[in-house]
């Protein structure tokens, strides 16, 4: 039922575009997107169109720093059971992953959501786990409603949780890529609702589209992206109206408001950006692995950590490069050697790029 | 990552916090759902263990039939 398909409605929408003869660079932010998209085979089709789309810092694990990374290695060499969702596992820090440490025999566990380390605590009273909580709004809100449910004392988060709008304005304000549309994350908007994007089109002058994520979806949103250019409107609108309502999901909003206020952040492949993280309350500092173990990691604070030699990563973010620029992809690069996060997480572009053209 | 997938709730655990979730062909899952307000029967999606919104049936239903009507009635001038 929630399932789109009609590939005489997605036929009908690519030659409605194409008839508009248009030249346009869109930017989404989400592997769910780029996974459609490299999938299916919409970026030829709408490169025919004259359309060009590219993922931007739309993967949560991608953008994690290597700092965040080194923290939570240092952390499991000081005995604490590190758990996080598998892709962030395998990301390697300045040289190793998580997933290396488990190699060595170090605590380190894959879980499937914050609710399976809780349990991880409660099962080792004795020895504190802590969760390395990455992802975007779309995820927050469970972190949130676990740290308001009262979870045991040994157990903490690592929170790397960054939220969207805010990036977007550092792409716009970075000014590498004249954009002339977004396609925002369908699944972070079920949380936050249409109003925190308002500013980008109002400021920036810039078409938005939110969208879901079948092909239909991406298309649809490319042509709604079309028409507002056509028309010379800039204002966001909901393509992905059978999930995403208006104002959002309030009861979600609620809970993250009481448990978490904005930070500025650090993305891999961006300067800090203002306002684009999340940071534990005060309130609820117990739970914060970043106070509980402040000492331990503050010998991290000022090294300076390199990201891997020859990775463009960085570029990739910020859409100012594909997969097939870096000399590296499918080559030093691969899901099975990834050098940098883009190559092992399955919502990076590198990865989806390689899993698709393989077959 | 933000990859959520839809269900529907067949079973409220007695605290209220979580649900049975059939995902279809057998697959069922336990969700926590307290992000959302939810009934037995109400279909929701599910992203890393916790539903994050109720689906809207009407709109589901509705949206192919929409956006042909935006193809055909929304000519750009």
């Amino acid at each position: 039922m929630f399932s789109l398909s009609d590939k005489k409605l997605g036929q009908d929408i690519v030659s409605k575009i194409k008839k508009e003869k248009i030249k346009a660079k869109f930017m989404h932010v989400c592997g769910t997107h780029q996974d459609t998209i490299v999938k299916h085979g919409l970026d030829s089709l709408l490169k025919k169109c004259g359309i060009s789309i590219s993922q931007g810092p739309g993967c949560p694990v991608c953008v994690t720093t290597p700092l965040e990374i080194e923290k939570m290695l240092l952390l499991t060499r000081n005995g604490v059971i590190v758990t996080s969702f598998g892709d962030m596992i395998n990301v390697p820090g300045e040289y190793k992953s998580l997933g290396d440490m488990k190699a060595e025999g170090y605590d380190v566990r894959t879980v499937y959501g914050i609710e399976d380390a809780v349990k991880i605590a409660y099962e080792n009273p004795s020895k504190d786990v802590v969760f390395m909580g990455v992802g975007f709004e779309t995820t927050a809100p469970a972190t949130a409603a676990t740290i308001i449910s009262n979870p045991p004392k040994n157990f903490s988060i690592f929170c790397c949780h960054r939220t969207i709008p805010y990036a977007l304005k550092a792409i716009l304000d970075i000014g590498e890529l004249k954009l002339d549309g977004l396609i925002e994350p369908g699944h972070v908007s079920t949380i936050i609702g249409i109003k925190p994007y308002e500013f980008i089109s109002k400021d920036y002058g810039i078409p938005q589209v939110i969208a879901g994520f079948e092909p239909i979806d991406v298309l649809m949103g490319c042509w709604m992206l079309v028409k507002q250019i056509k028309q010379g409107k800039t204002f966001v609108e909901n393509e992905y109206k059978r999930v995403v309502h208006q104002e959002g999901n309030i009861k979600a909003q609620k809970i993250l408001n009481e448990v978490f206020e904005p930070c500025d952040m650090e993305w891999r492949g961006f300067p800090v950006i203002a306002k684009s993280g999340l940071k534990i309350k005060k309130k609820f500092e117990c739970y914060d692995a970043s106070v509980k173990f402040e000492d331990t990691l503050k010998d991290l604070e000022n090294k300076e950590l390199h990201e891997p030699e020859g990775c463009l990563c960085g570029e990739l973010l910020r859409g100012l490069v594909s997969p097939f620029d870096c000399p590296l992809f499918g080559q030093a690069c691969k899901p099975e050697t990834p050098v940098g996060p883009c190559m092992v997480s399955v919502e990076g572009s590198c990865n989806i790029e390689y899993r698709y053209s393989e077959k | 990552m933000c990859l959520a997938i839809p269900g529907k709730v067949v079973e409220i655990e007695s605290n209220k916090d979580h649900a049975i979730v059939d995902y279809g062909e057998g697959t069922k899952r336990k969700a926590n759902i307290s992000l959302v307000d939810v009934k037995i029967g109400d279909y929701v999606l599910v992203h890393a263990g916790f539903a994050i919104e109720v689906l809207n049936k009407k709109e589901a239903r509705e949206t192919i039939a929409l956006f042909r009507e935006m193809l055909s009635f929304e000519e750009v001038k």
